[in-house]
């Protein structure tokens, strides 16, 4: 079993580290880049894949040089084997459309070089696109299924085939239990969980961790960069040029006055807890 | 999802990775059996707690540095050069060199902190059942017994299918589930057990070799008894680690009930002692409270501890050897997870499912470390000792002046500390208060010196205590269940339990007056969330008591 386990940098957007200026605009340059919190859960899914069943992982992102790091914090969770970087300066500014396009090369490129995928992992959407787009579009460059919305994953490689269970969200929530060929593209829900009820499993994991520990000092070693020559792709269909879509502006949400009229009591105040619960009495007994 | 509906099997399973069950893996992998450890703990030592200190008897067939290269370098503390016994009356103190009793057989005896010690043990377990197809899983709680055809085959787990073995080794501490699951042990009588609280008090190297005129080498042992803890049976410890100390004290928990006495408060009374000024100092740093019972090997080491594949090794089986100023728990369970191993091997290939464990009871006795747990001369001795009148004759004169001037004379000092170490004398003391607190106490105010050391230290309240310990609440999933609230039924726990008092609300157990159609009752009620997973409560209250999952409850960060 090979998998790919596709990721990106985002800002970090926790508190403390998210830097804003004074028009609300983010700082790029003073916030630092981290993986992106959803594709956590496509790290798992991979690596819940090879416990399960052996195999390769690799790790692939799209992003300036700098990105090494995300793809380390990447092969760190994942207990991936080797990551591959697509950077270029012509890779600058695509939408999810010319990344489509860039990752699909990637993939492609993997296969001639390094082996033949049986599954691709993506993340549910990013925390600073927020489009969800990137994953359904890389397999549609690919010509491969893909299953959204992944909570539980189960795979039969004798018949090549994937079963997973999909949380599909409506005034009722469903969970839809699919099959797909492989090789299959997976995106996972924020609510996947990784299941090891089995202690070979839980060995396997424990092993690969230590494994991983072993080889994340000479990390460099486990990349590969590819450019757009080595990938093969037109510079007038990928980066800014072959984005049909680009963000015009960004607004900020004025935040809602937060201000509300309270009256501080005091606890042994007796005379003003009494008004308190005549305040409340209509509620308590259930009037309008 | 389904994966395949088969069990999982491994030749070997190991529940608990303390040091029983730490040397039944170790040893198991020498024979190149494929085992498995399951630790409830995120990391081994996180649920353990001993008083701590390690011995290497020269007579038992293994000790902890036989099965693990580096033990003592790696994880022990100092080792123990100065043995000694405080007898308090009041103020007044006398003290005896118990040094040739600790070191009868003994090679060499260590201070430990669990975390460090059983983390270390874990790591090396690992990698030696790794070779052979094994390994150690952490948050993994083993919850029962898997049977077929009403016959041991295997365990089931919170977070695993279920499993199954050609042996079962049930190292999983002094509230063993699987050991009560097979009726072998039960958790019903408070006569059988002790209760030890402890806290490890942060010193610096150089300030514990100033203080206790130690080399960086050496450390002591002190025990006290007497009227320090009023009429509570049992005594109090201090040890010398690295940087800490650990202060504790260990009591007959029926003697705890019957005295409705607070643990903390016992442990509070010798912490303030002024015997202990001039070692604490004023600055007093407390860096972990902990507690944990402890089983009376006189009375429930079992005899023959197996059931079909199943066998009870250390706290599990009873095998904690606890006789006067004798305190020996973990080098027996490393005796005896060795030899349950070796039984293994032995007997491996017979049909008969209980060939290892028959195998192992015998091999208990013939080490002789059956022996030593629960010695035929105590069982004689115990029937006098606990002949309230006899006690009270002894106690009567011992009290009047006759009896004070003959223990107090000088030839009876010197007879004394002989008696005192005589191993042979030790081991019939019965568990009546005259062993505990009324000799003690006549020696001291006969022959002690009156102590004048200012005490300032001020330990920690309950709720601070409570408050600097680490936990992983399991919310909403409360692994203790309080069957009867009556105060008769389960009101001792608001005292025993060590991390409950009486007035205190912040505690695992509260009592509280109800009024009722005019009637008043008092009763019980339970929150988990502070527990410290020592097991007092199932035995002085009526509950259904499990451990947390994996992973779970309390975490010890020195034990």
């Amino acid at each position: 079993m090979r998998s790919i386990a596709l990721t990106k940098g985002v800002p970090d957007f926790s508190e403390g580290a998210v830097s804003f200026n004074e028009e609300g605009h983010l700082e790029r340059g003073k916030t630092p880049t981290v993986m992106n919190p959803n594709d956590a859960f496509a790290l798992e899914a991979a690596l819940q894949t090879r416990v399960r069943h052996g195999g390769h992982v690799s790790a692939m992102s799209m992003g300036p040089p700098g990105y090494a790091s995300v793809l380390e914090e990447a092969m760190e969770s994942v207990y991936a084997d080797d990551t591959y970087l697509l950077s270029d300066r012509e890779l600058a500014a695509s939408d999810t459309w010319a990344t489509a396009i860039t990752l699909s090369a990637g993939l492609e490129k993997y296969q001639e070089e390094v082996g033949d995928i049986d599954l691709v992992f993506a993340g549910f959407k990013t925390a600073d696109g927020e489009t969800g787009q990137t994953g359904p579009q890389t397999s549609w460059a690919m010509d491969w299924p893909i299953v959204t919305h992944v909570i539980a994953l189960d795979i039969d490689p004798d018949e090549r085939i994937l079963r997973a269970k999909r949380l599909v969200e409506g005034d009722v929530d469903e969970i839809e239990t699919v099959e797909a060929p492989l090789p299959c593209f997976v995106v996972t829900d924020p609510e996947f969980e990784p299941r090891y009820r089995k202690a070979s499993h839980r060995l396997t994991h424990k092993r690969l961790r230590a494994e991983t520990q072993r080889r994340a000092d000479d990390h460099e070693e486990q990349l590969t960069t590819w450019d757009h020559e080595a990938l093969n792709l037109d510079p007038d269909y990928i980066g800014l040029d072959g984005s049909p879509t680009i963000v015009s502006s960004v607004d900020p949400i004025p935040k809602a006055p937060s201000e509300r009229e309270a009256t501080m009591i005091d606890f042994d105040d007796g005379e003003a807890m009494g008004e308190v619960l005549e305040e409340m009495q209509p509620y308590a007994a259930g009037g309008d | 999802m389904s994966d395949e509906s088969e069990y999982e099997h491994y030749e070997a399973i190991v529940v608990g990775c303390g040091p029983g069950g730490a040397a039944a893996a170790a040893r198991l992998a020498d024979h190149g059996v494929e085992t498995l450890v399951l630790e409830r703990g995120t990391k081994s030592g996180s649920k353990n707690v001993s008083g701590g200190l390690i011995y290497a008897e020269e007579s038992a067939p293994y000790t902890v540095d036989d099965l693990f290269d580096g033990f003592r370098e790696e994880a022990a503390e100092r080792p123990v050069t100065d043995y000694r016994i405080h007898n308090v009356a009041g103020n007044s103190v006398k003290t005896y060199d118990l040094t040739d009793l600790h070191e009868h057989d003994t090679d060499w005896c260590d201070a430990v902190l669990r975390r460090r010690m059983d983390s270390w043990l874990e790591d090396q377990v690992h990698e030696k059942t790794s070779e052979t197809g094994g390994g150690v899983l952490t948050d993994v709680r083993v919850n029962g017994l898997l049977r077929e055809d009403g016959e041991i085959v295997g365990v089931t787990c919170d977070e695993l299918d279920p499993i199954t073995a050609d042996l079962v080794v049930a190292a999983d501490g002094v509230n063993s589930e699987l050991a009560r699951d097979a009726g072998l042990m039960d958790w019903e009588e408070p006569d059988e057990w002790f209760q030890g609280v402890k806290a490890v008090v942060d010193m610096d190297p150089d300030v514990i070799d100033d203080r206790f005129d130690l080399e960086p080498d050496e450390g002591v042992a002190h025990l006290f008894s007497g009227d320090l803890f009023s009429d509570v049976r049992g005594g109090g410890f201090l040890y010398t680690n690295e940087d800490s100390l650990s202060i504790g004290t260990v009591f007959h928990l029926d003697s705890l009930v019957e005295q409705q006495a607070e643990p903390h408060q016992l442990l509070d009374a010798l912490l303030t002692h002024p015997l202990l000024a001039t070692w604490l100092g004023d600055e007093y740093d407390e860096r972990e409270y902990a507690a944990k019972l402890v089983p009376d090997s006189k009375k429930v080491a079992h005899r023959e501890p197996y059931e079909d594949r199943l066998v009870l090794v250390g706290d599990a089986g009873g095998q904690m050897q606890a006789q006067g100023p004798i305190i020996k728990g973990m080098n027996h369970a490393v005796t005896a997870g060795a030899l349950a191993a070796d039984a293994f091997a032995v007997t491996k290939g017979n049909a008969d499912p209980a060939a290892a464990g028959r195998r192992y009871a015998k091999m208990l006795e013939d080490s002789g470390t059956m022996d030593k747990l629960r010695p035929r001369r105590y069982d004689v001795a115990r029937a006098v000792g606990e002949r309230d009148l006899v006690t009270n004759v002894v106690d009567t004169v011992l009290e009047s002046p006759i009896g004070s001037v003959a223990v107090g004379n000088p030839i009876s000092n010197r007879l004394l500390q002989r008696a005192y170490n005589s191993p042979f004398l030790v081991s019939m003391l019965p568990d009546t208060s005259t062993g505990y607190v009324t000799l003690p106490s006549v020696i001291g105010e006969t022959h002690g010196k009156t102590i004048h050391w200012e005490n300032e230290i001020e330990p920690p309240s309950l709720e601070e205590r409570i408050g600097d310990l680490t936990y992983d609440t399991d919310v909403g999933n409360p692994h203790i269940e309080l069957l009867d609230e009556s105060f008769d039924a389960s009101g001792a726990a608001v005292y025993a339990c060590p991390v409950s008092a009486e007035e205190f609300g912040g505690g695992c157990y509260r009592s509280e007056t109800v009024q009722t159609n005019g009637t008043e009752e008092t009763l019980v009620s339970l929150d988990t969330q502070p527990c410290v997973e020592c097991g007092t409560c199932a035995i002085v209250a009526d509950t259904e008591w499990e451990h947390p999952r994996g992973g779970k409850g309390v975490e010890y960060r020195e034990g």
